[in-house]
């Protein structure tokens, strides 16, 4: 047994000072936005800035006895984590009160918590355990098969079962990590490429193009797809002759239902599925024959993005719930609506904006007082600080979260076992992914996807769970210190 | 080390967090710092100014007599937003208002329609019923606070005391888009001064508008004052105006020129101030107020004796025979006669211009004035004219002409006065060489051509207000003061002279005053006012002539010049003279003796004369 003297030596203070800064000035702007003008006392625990007040002090002294909790307890303990959890996020559904039309909130005396958010914390507990296995090695795809299925199962269930699509979402951030230890960057391109297509068919399939010639979403997609090929050919494969005779059939698919709708109609949907069919076999023929499995990928690649490409219309026209669509919509311009769906959007970047440079001071935002900007101190918390506290104070607050993240990832760096290395990037990862979504809709770049802002916004789930993750990651690390010691 | 060919990847991850935060930094950096509109938007949300008005300056005669007060008037405004929070009693309110489903309906649709109402905004309170009073707005005093949103706004009119001085007061109109856009001071359903002294004065008038300014929430629910009322601003009520009227004579003026068309202007000699000014017909100033406002006004715009224009200052007759008295002065100071030069009058068989009066021959000056004698001033004029020879267009003959043109124009004549407070004018005309260069040629014309300018006809106009102030300045004996109606204005100081000397002055006053003592006058003289005057009576091509008098009172200190024009009324001693020397005789001894004269006077109907 390694006294606690060491451990609060190895412990990372520069996280625990930004954790704290970025924690108290959430805390000031949940005082804030939840200040109204007849309000008497700072200390009134009824209010919400009160109750943060009680969620920020509990969270910090649960912080502190999973700094003194052994550390080998997550890797011997990690899958019985997981399981309870799962356990816990199915019965969730069954006890929870509908708020919202969501179904994520358990009652418990006083106190209402969100096991979402304490999910993501034991599922990178259960994928660093897994991936930390001796003898794990990331190779290809198959080998992911199982850390997979962990990031999977919860997100799945908090999906459908509990209805928050923000909180599953997150989950994705796993790949971060699941891509530090050796997944194929092709994943994360797909990534990149699908949502691009997905936007490119959304936003242009409602442009009928002239002679019959289908939609222009189709086309610009299905023209992307193609680029993107070539240019790996010949980027990536050195093999011009491929690319030649590939973009001679697409030309030549093109031509003849050119050709042919001089006399009958043709369904351009069609062509496009039929030369990016062409390149499938062509392609496929040719990674058989010079046993290159990297033309495979770019097989793989092709197949899912027409996949991705026909089903999006579907997914987004049957799949997305009314005010999902609404939102993505909106947000790529193509309905305009400042007093419907993008009421939020656009009186949080009146709030933002009417900050200026320096902001209208502690206290002074009018855009928050009178509460125009909805859930202004949980998911919208940042037009708070944008209205108060002006460029300074936001591009302050940002850089904060960004030195955090670099800290974490510089944590993980440092780390000698591979558990506590994953379980770090799993940090990072799912911290990245809050930050950016939940700023990114603050400022109208990103659709509307309520997920907090990590230690900022109000609540207490969020808060803790949090502060739980980063704990187990500080007490990962300073046993780091312990083992070189020892 | 883990695994060093994947040890790369951490500057991928890491760089995506640093673009991530710089994008947003960027963008904030636009939204913050670049883009200055957010500011006003939330301003706009934030903030519900509720404007105070001002109340009107009110208006005095020169005794202090109050002729315009202010009185208050209710209108019904709403926030739409505020309507849609919760179910809305539409019927209750209908009834309250006393007004009907489809009434409601289409006055909504008038609010809410912005091509009708261009300010409209859901987030501010609307007109929604303007003009009503005290009882009409009584049930939904009461019954308010029913119906969120809707408030009742207090603005002021104008109250008349008396019904007079319509042209002169003008009026209080609502504010048309052209006045938003030149001043930006008004915003729609605000009131300005339309015509006359309210328009003159609007600006001292109308005060300034205060501001309160609430704090609103989301719902449109007020919050209390904004920063603790830092931003309100209490109104200033506007500047009480002292006029130069005196009302007892604008009001007896008023009663003389009814049922007849003409007009009235009289001035104080030493000052310029307008004691009374009447244009007939006129109409009670009550009744451009309020609801039957536009009613009205479009009944006054459709009226075929055109009451809405002010003849005191617009309509332009010749002076006829009032003209002889600046006739005499202009021969006086160019030497052509002195007060002994006679001249023959051979009666109605003068040559080119026969005389309608009976009387001796030759007459000297002062005679010629009391016996208007046509025969004399075209002498006169003549030779005025003709001081250097007859022949056709010379230079000196048109040389003199512009000498007399100038004397002539010294009075006050052929121009608008600029420095006055009195808006709408005409200018007249006392024709210029170069007009009569054009009709006859540069050497087609002479003396006998433009004969009747010698007896005030021809292409010589004036209007009312020039004739009384023209009077003005023979009563003070060669200068006048530009005829206002504000006492307290820094106009009063501007002085004229004209070009006549001093001494010219007395024989012409004699004349004058024989006109009353033993002239077309003598009727209607009171000798104890020491009146003096000079009556015309100006052909009228489309009817019965025009009848005019100009002149003053008392003759050795005078305290009213005055002119009277009455159209269609034949000569100008049997109605222009007696409606002056009434006024005179009111404004001087402050009562009117001559009872029968008065009555004689209201009583007459010249308005129907007309063909």
């Amino acid at each position: 047994m390694r006294n606690n003297r060491s451990i609060i030596s190895g412990i990372d203070w520069w996280t625990i000072v930004l954790f704290l800064a970025i924690a108290l000035f959430g805390w000031l702007n949940i005082y804030g936005s939840s200040y109204s003008f007849d309000q008497t006392s700072i200390w009134d625990f009824s209010n919400r800035a009160g109750k943060q007040l009680v969620w920020l002090a509990t969270a910090v002294v649960m912080g502190g006895i999973i700094l003194m909790i052994e550390e080998k307890a997550y890797d011997v303990l990690g899958y019985i984590f997981y399981g309870v959890m799962i356990l816990l996020l199915i019965i969730t559904p069954v006890f929870a009160r509908d708020i919202k039309g969501s179904l994520s909130w358990l009652t418990i005396g006083p106190i209402s918590l969100q096991p979402a958010e304490f999910a993501k914390c034991f599922t990178a507990i259960a994928i660093a355990k897994y991936m930390s296995r001796y003898g794990y090695k990331v190779r290809d795809l198959r080998d992911l098969t199982v850390p997979f299925l962990l990031m999977g199962v919860p997100m799945l269930i908090i999906m459908v079962a509990q209805r928050e699509t923000g909180s599953a979402l997150v989950f994705i951030s796993f790949l971060l990590a699941f891509y530090r230890q050796g997944m194929t960057g092709y994943v994360l391109s797909w990534g990149v490429a699908s949502i691009l297509l997905f936007i490119l068919v959304i936003r242009f399939g409602e442009v009928t193009l002239p002679f019959g010639m289908g939609n222009l979403g189709i086309l610009i997609s299905t023209t992307l797809i193609h680029t993107i090929v070539l240019g790996l050919l010949i980027g990536k494969e050195k093999d011009l002759r491929s690319a030649i005779i590939m973009a001679l059939g697409v030309v030549a698919c093109y031509g003849i239902g050119l050709l042919v709708n001089i006399w009958i109609a043709v369904n351009f949907n069609y062509v496009a599925i039929a030369s990016l069919a062409y390149v499938v076999i062509y392609l496929f023929l040719q990674a058989v024959k010079q046993r290159k499995s990297s033309m495979g990928w770019i097989v793989g690649f092709v197949m899912v993005s027409t996949l991705l490409c026909q089903g999006c219309d579907f997914a987004f026209h049957k799949i997305l719930q009314p005010h999902q669509r609404i939102r993505i919509e909106v947000l790529l311009g193509m309905k305009d609506d400042p007093h419907g769906a993008g009421y939020n959007v656009n009186q949080s970047l009146i709030a933002i904006g009417s900050g200026q440079t320096t902001g209208k001071g502690f206290l002074q935002g009018t855009q928050t007082k009178l509460k125009f900007v909805p859930e202004q101190d949980t998911d919208f918390i940042f037009c708070t600080v944008g209205e108060e506290w002006g460029f300074i104070g936001s591009a302050g607050l940002l850089l904060l979260y960004l030195a955090l993240i670099l800290r974490v990832i510089y944590i993980a760096e440092r780390q000698r076992d591979k558990f506590s290395m994953i379980y770090a990037y799993c940090v990072a990862g799912i911290l990245l992914f809050h930050v950016t979504i939940n700023i990114g809709m603050v400022l109208g770049l990103l659709p509307v996807i309520g997920i907090p802002l990590p230690f900022f916004s109000y609540g207490g789930s969020s808060l803790w769970g949090f502060t739980i993750l980063l704990a187990i990651m500080l007490r990962l690390d300073a046993a780091r210190v312990n083992k070189m010691q020892g | 080390m883990i695994n060093d060919t994947l040890y790369r990847r951490k500057y991928l991850i890491g760089g995506i967090a640093v673009v991530v935060v710089l994008v947003y930094i960027i963008r904030l950096f636009l939204l913050q710092i670049i883009d200055q509109s957010t500011k006003a938007k939330a301003d706009n949300n934030a903030q519900l100014r509720q404007t105070i008005y001002p109340s009107r300056g009110l208006i005095y005669d020169r005794n202090g007599e109050l002729l315009v007060a202010n009185q208050p008037i209710y209108e019904v405004t709403m926030i739409v937003r505020e309507m849609k929070q919760e179910p809305f009693d539409t019927l209750g309110l209908c009834k309250a208002l006393n007004i009907s489903r489809d009434s409601f309906d289409i006055r909504m649709q008038n609010m809410t329609n912005r091509k009708k109402n261009r300010g409209y905004s859901q987030f501010s309170p609307q007109i929604f019923m303007p003009n009503l009073n005290q009882e009409e707005i009584a049930q939904l005093q009461q019954e308010k606070y029913k119906y969120p949103g809707v408030d009742i706004r207090i603005r002021t009119l104008r109250d008349y005391t008396y019904p007079i001085a319509s042209h002169i007061l003008g009026n209080v109109g609502e504010v048309n888009h052209n006045d938003i856009e030149r001043d930006n001071y008004y915003s729609i359903g605000d009131y300005s001064g339309r015509d006359g002294i309210e328009r003159t004065y609007e600006k001292e008038l109308r005060g300034t508008k205060g501001v309160k300014v609430f704090m609103r929430d989301s719902r449109g629910r007020i919050q209390g004052s904004y920063q603790q009322g830092q931003l309100d601003q209490d109104a200033q009520a506007g500047t009480d105006l002292h006029l130069s009227l005196d009302r007892k004579t604008q009001q007896l003026a008023e009663e003389l020129m009814q049922n007849k068309i003409g007009s009235i202007v009289a001035i104080e000699p030493k000052t310029g101030e307008i004691i009374a000014m009447v244009s007939a017909p006129n109409w009670n100033p009550s009744q451009l107020v309020g609801k039957e406002r536009s009613e009205n006004y479009q009944q006054l715009l459709h009226d075929v004796h055109k009451p809405l224009m002010n003849r005191a200052t617009q309509a332009q007759y010749s002076p006829g025979s009032t003209f002889k008295i600046l006739q005499a002065l202009a021969g006086l100071q160019e030497g052509v006669i002195t007060p002994r030069t006679q001249y023959v009058c051979n009666g109605q068989g003068s040559k080119p211009i026969r005389c309608t009066h009976d009387h001796g021959s030759p007459v000297d000056l002062e005679e010629g004035i009391e016996q208007s004698c046509n025969p004399y001033f075209w002498s006169m004029y003549r030779d005025l004219l003709q001081q250097d020879g007859y022949s056709d267009g010379n230079a000196e003959f048109k040389q003199h002409y512009q000498t007399w043109r100038e004397h002539i124009m010294s009075f006050g004549l052929g121009n608008k006065f600029d420095d006055t407070d009195i808006s709408e004018q005409a200018k007249g005309a006392i024709p210029s060489v170069g007009l009569y260069d054009k009709i006859y040629g540069k050497k087609g014309w002479k003396a006998i051509t433009i004969r009747s300018l010698s007896i005030g006809q021809g292409e010589i106009l004036v209007t009312p207000l020039q004739l009384a102030n023209q009077t003005a300045a023979i009563a003070n004996k060669g200068y006048y003061i530009t005829p206002h109606l504000n006492r307290n204005d820094s106009m009063k100081s501007r002085i004229h002279h004209t070009t006549i000397d001093e001494k010219h002055f007395d024989v012409v006053h004699r004349g004058m005053a024989r006109v009353m003592s033993d002239g077309t006058g003598r009727f209607y003289n009171i000798p104890e006012l020491q009146i003096c005057g000079k009556t015309g009576t100006v052909q009228n091509p489309h009817g019965e002539d025009h009848a005019l008098f100009i002149g003053f009172a008392p003759q050795d200190n005078p305290q009213i010049a005055i002119a009277v024009a009455v159209e269609n009324a034949g000569f100008g001693s049997t109605w222009a003279c007696p409606i002056a020397t009434l006024i005179i005789e009111q404004y001087l001894s402050g009562e009117i003796k001559r009872n029968w004269l008065y009555e004689r006077m209201i009583n007459a109907n010249l308005i129907n004369n007309e063909e």
